[in-house]
């Protein structure tokens, strides 16, 4: 085992132990029962922070990083650590990030956007300008069309549910519809496409349908109410609901209008989800739905039989969570779990069920549907409808085993 | 403003609120971009050849390029290693260890000139000069099978270059064919 594995197990057992579900008591933690008076009581606590951070037992609640691109330091992926969070929201500080050649450093002062091409009047807008526009709020997922990618090895990977689904993350986003821009700037007949492109090393680009640049794209400008991060696409980025995380492309910087996509690198050698023919379907746009149960989940241990709370997230990026039915036999049969107000759409959506573990050995699985009919596949079908070397765009349902030792894995069942 | 002025602008965000194309007051905060402006910034390139810049290069001067600013990274002769491999791959794709290399998959040269001008080398993006981006794009067409090594990559002749892949991809958009 190298070092960066070790650390990587270690860092997972701590997320896991946060998350309560190890539930061995330490000495410390007899000291504070009563009859004893804590000694948080005794003295005073501290004084304030300009910024407040995480309790400073949470701090192995961390992003794992998968490998940066051999030689560079910012071409990769870093996940969520959703089996160590709950609720909808993802901490800003916890968004996952996928960026392609590294996190830019932008000064806001600086940055311009510019929107040309077949438009009557092409524009050039300042960040301050941006910020005097009418403002919209909307809770959404993002998700790197590569999520869940693992799915699609022949063994099932021993990691834990962030590290095999963690690039999806939940913020609410705040910004300027797009369509008030564009039209703006007017946009002329057979303007029918849009090239997107950031001003980050990768001059990252995507050509992006006019009918969703007119619909519900937003340009992004806060994140859970404070300003981006710079990672998500300070000082502004494009956001497209539903919609494959890279197409809404970070530190926005062009939008040119054009009458045919681009097809650029990323819309044609990647993003593209090859198929076990070797046919490669192009732009496969928005993310299927799909669910996972992140308590319990791969690499927590049960602390003996009793009354659980399966808990998990579900999301679509083709409408609204419907419902979520969860398996404690291993598909044989299926419960409807109690979806967490709101649920919105394009949103992750929490989902839990009360279940009684007997003890003895099962499988956990989730299945999610939502409101355009669109039910998540078991995995065998999944892989027998596109094969294996897609890369992207896996939606298949996720299993856990539970062995009678309370030991949680994952398994393809 | 005055308060008649604003009850019009909030009169028009809440028209706005019931029907989606009804349009909503802007600031119009926008300033002219003028066109040398755009053209300094307008660095994308369309499969129909739309964006590509004066300039020419062939395999054989591209070679050169490659070997002092690719082949650290992509290995020789594209062959891959410690980056993606760039050559080669033909006839894998349907198999259980596809590889995916310009030759192999990539739908349009096109792709490859903006790719490379706009992104690479990793380390010093937008640092090539366009005779070098075109000679490095047929050098890695060249490399692949698909042009001659004395054919001359410019704005006229790489939109017709036609890749082995083209035929192989199925645009889903906006059906979902899934």
């Amino acid at each position: 085992m190298d070092g960066t594995r070790r650390r990587f197990l270690g860092r997972a057992l701590a997320a896991l132990a946060a998350s309560g579900l190890l539930t061995r008591r330490t000495n410390d933690a007899a000291a504070a029962e009563p009859p004893d008076v804590p000694a948080s009581m005794k003295s005073p606590g501290a004084g304030f922070n300009d910024y407040g951070m995480p309790a400073k037992y949470e701090s192995k609640v961390t992003r794992t990083l998968g490998r940066s691109q051999p030689g560079t330091t910012g071409s990769g992926a870093i996940r969520t650590p959703l089996e160590a969070l709950e609720g909808t929201i993802t901490p800003s500080g916890l968004h996952f990030e996928r960026s392609h050649s590294g996190v830019p450093d932008i000064d806001p002062a600086k940055h311009r956007l510019l929107i040309h091409g077949m438009v009557r009047r092409p524009l050039v807008f300042t960040v301050d300008a941006l910020l005097r526009y009418p403002m919209v709020s909307r809770v959404h997922f993002i998700e790197c069309a590569g999520n869940s990618q693992l799915l699609y090895q022949p063994t099932p990977p021993t990691l834990t549910a962030g590290q095999t689904h963690g690039l999806v993350s939940c913020s609410e986003w705040t910004g300027v519809p797009l369509r008030l821009l564009l039209e703006e700037a007017g946009v002329e007949r057979g303007g029918t496409w849009m090239l997107a492109e950031g001003a980050d090393a990768a001059a990252m680009s995507r050509s992006i349908p006019m009918a969703k640049a007119l619909d519900d794209a937003l340009l992004a400008l806060f994140q859970n109410g404070e300003r981006l991060r710079p990672e998500n696409g300070y000082p502004v980025r494009l956001f497209l609901p539903g919609w494959e995380g890279n197409m809404s492309v970070k530190w926005l910087r062009r939008l040119k209008v054009v009458p045919a996509p681009i097809m650029t690198k990323d819309e044609t050698s990647r993003y593209t989800d090859l198929q076990a023919d070797g046919k490669a379907l192009m732009f496969t746009y928005p993310m299927e739905v799909k669910s996972l149960i992140t308590h319990p989940s791969h690499g927590m241990t049960l602390a003996g039989a009793g009354l659980y709370q399966i808990s998990g997230l579900a999301w679509s990026g083709e409408g609204t969570i419907r419902s979520v039915e969860v398996s404690s036999d291993g598909g044989r049969s299926w419960l409807a779990a109690t979806l967490t107000e709101p649920v919105l759409p394009r949103a992750l959506t929490r989902f839990r069920l009360p279940w009684r573990w007997d003890g003895g050995a099962t499988v956990l699985k989730s299945r999610a549907i939502d409101d355009a009919g669109n039910v998540q596949p078991e995995r065998e079908k999944f892989i027998a409808e596109h094969g294996t070397n897609a890369i992207f765009h896996c939606n298949a349902i996720q299993a856990w085993s539970v062995a009678a030792t309370g030991e949680v894995k994952h398994v393809y069942a | 403003m005055s308060t008649r002025e604003l009850a019009c602008a909030a009169l028009v965000l809440v028209a706005a609120g019931c029907a989606a194309p009804a349009r909503v007051e802007t600031p119009n905060l926008g300033r002219p971009a003028t066109a040398a402006e755009i053209a300094g910034w307008d660095i994308s390139v369309g499969p129909d050849g739309v964006g590509l810049p004066a300039g020419s290069g062939t395999a054989l001067k591209g070679a050169a390029v490659y070997e002092q600013k690719c082949q650290a990274c992509h290995g020789a002769k594209g062959a891959g290693q410690p980056n993606d491999r760039l050559a080669g791959g033909h006839g894998t794709l349907a198999s259980k260890t596809p590889v995916r290399t310009i030759g192999s998959y990539w739908p349009y040269a096109t792709t490859v000139f903006d790719y490379v001008r706009r992104s690479m080398p990793y380390t010093q993006p937008q640092s090539l000069s366009d005779d070098e981006v075109y000679a490095v794009t047929a050098y890695l067409l060249q490399l692949n099978g698909i042009i001659g090594e004395a054919d001359e990559m410019n704005a006229q002749t790489l939109p017709k270059v036609t890749m082995p892949n083209r035929g192989n991809f199925v645009i889903v958009y906006p059906r979902r064919g899934r």
